[in-house]
């Protein structure tokens, strides 16, 4: 019973002209022997040579992590928006978006496939219903934790239930939104190097072209993990300039 | 109505692979599927999960109550934690493969250290949400540090010890499936080999990971339900009231 691992190893063996256990293409930039020959565990040259590999997995990837998080991000939104009117809601709601959260991935995929094909959106569903428990428990203590004296303040103004949901309440319940939108993004680009497996493609399709060469392994980790970072620290820096006033306020 | 009944199709297929043995797509009186024949591929991930989850404990617990005991360390606890979101499993599990080669315990090492961040940042933020007055008390009537630790603060925080451990779970074990494209023979064979298990096989493989899945989680949360002292469970119930 071979595996897919070991199967691509022995094809790439067989059609191997340069070292043992890389695709002959390895050798497209470099001599056989030295770093990328011997399979060391990170080989700086050939990674600067061959970055070019990864440009189109790279966008990929950030495309398939834009659509889940936005689509994740509205769907848990409107449930919490909802959920705040009704609060009966709210237990059935965390249940059925906990029960999502559970199923594993790739069973997530493969489950999907005979409804929704090989292809992006069978990538997206499952990674989007993953961030719905996180973004909307978040959103729902958010609300929950404005002041009674602000919703007062703006009651006292004059202001009807609506004004008073978009003009007080969702700006002052930011800071825990965004902090469920964080922990989305951070992990959601992490799961979508399994996306591949449902066809989409991503860094994933790049890690699995050859999944025994370190350097490569290790490539899509750093790209992996610096594009978590980067978007992280992009919403941090929104949030700063969106709502200034809440570096003004006690933590 | 085409399309409704190809999806009734794969399914109807899917489940007659999990309870029937059939010859195996590559052909040659093979069988597969079947009860018995799966049983195999899901006990390895069982254990590689259970394993990994034992060592993510023995060295993430000790280390989150300690540090959330002396109030010391936030920094590496849950900043380890929110960095370990970032870390994509899959190239773990490759780059542990290839430097040190396939195995249960390789597989089981890579898993626990996935385990390791939702553990120890739950453990450190568990023992800090303990009410700092039940403490005081237990130092006044003469606790020493260790029963503080094990009598007064553990029981407090175990049920948001269990929530990590509830995450590191259901993360070691959806992981595990992933250990198959290595070598290890986990339920993932199902779903990566339709060459050989086909299309039935896929779903067949799909349908039984998410179900162990929701027992796994099913079964943690009642171990949740257990540990969380009857006070915390009167005190909640009467927030919520």
């Amino acid at each position: 019973m071979t595996t897919l691992a070991a199967k691509s190893l022995l094809v790439a063996d067989s059609a191997n002209k340069c070292a043992p256990g890389l695709p002959a293409d390895f050798c497209h930039h470099h001599e056989t022997t030295g770093c990328v020959g011997g399979n060391g565990l990170f080989c700086a040259d050939w990674a600067a040579d061959n970055i070019d590999r990864y440009v189109g997995p790279f966008f990929r990837h950030l495309e398939i992590v834009a659509i889940s998080v936005v689509a994740g991000f509205v769907v848990a939104l409107a449930l919490a928006l909802l959920s705040h009117r009704h609060r009966t809601l709210i237990p059935p709601v965390l249940g059925a978006t906990g029960v999502l959260y559970t199923i594993p991935s790739i069973a997530f995929f493969f489950l999907l496939l005979p409804i929704t094909g090989f292809g992006l959106w069978t990538a997206v569903i499952p990674l989007a219903a993953y961030t719905l428990q996180i973004i909307y428990r978040n959103t729902i203590a958010g609300l929950a934790n404005v002041p009674d004296d602000a919703k007062d303040a703006g009651r006292g103004m004059g202001m009807s239930e609506r004004q008073l949901l978009w003009r007080v309440e969702l700006p002052l319940a930011t800071p825990e939104v965004v902090a469920g939108l964080r922990i989305a993004i951070v992990s959601t680009v992490a799961i979508a190097t399994l996306a591949f497996l449902a066809g989409a493609g991503g860094l994933g399709d790049a890690l699995y072209a050859q999944p025994s060469f370190n350097t490569n392994i290790i490539m899509v980790g750093v790209l992996t993990i610096g594009m978590a970072l980067i978007l992280d620290l992009m919403v941090v820096l929104a949030q700063r300039f969106a709502m200034p006033w809440q570096r003004a306020r006690p933590r | 109505m085409i399309v409704l009944a190809s999806i009734i199709d794969s399914f109807t297929g899917a489940f007659d692979f999990i309870f029937h043995s059939r010859e195996a797509v590559t052909g040659g009186g093979v069988p597969v599927g079947g009860p018995a024949y799966i049983w195999p591929f899901a006990r390895t991930q069982l254990e590689v999960t259970a394993v990994a989850l034992g060592g993510a404990l023995a060295v993430g617990m000790p280390i989150g109550l300690i540090l959330g005991h002396i109030g010391k360390g936030e920094f590496l606890a849950v900043g380890f934690g929110n960095a370990g979101r970032a870390v994509p499993e899959i190239a773990v599990i490759f780059l542990l493969a290839s430097l040190i080669g396939i195995g249960l315990g390789n597989v089981a090492i890579a898993l626990g250290i996935l385990g390791l961040p939702p553990v120890l940042t739950n453990t450190y933020v568990a023992m800090r949400q303990v009410d700092p007055t039940a403490v005081q008390a237990a130092r006044g009537m003469g606790m020493r540090s260790w029963q503080v630790i094990l009598r007064v603060e553990l029981p407090l925080a175990a049920p948001t010890i269990m929530a990590g451990v509830r995450t590191a779970a259901i993360n070691i074990f959806a992981t595990a499936t992933v250990a198959s494209f290595v070598g290890l023979s986990t339920l993932g064979d199902f779903v990566t080999q339709p060459a050989v298990y086909g299309n039935d096989g896929v779903v067949a493989g799909a349908i039984v990971i998410a179900v162990l899945a929701g027992l796994i989680e099913a079964a943690l949360a009642g171990v949740q339900w257990l540990v969380t002292p009857r006070g915390l469970k009167l005190a909640r119930a009467s927030r919520s009231a």
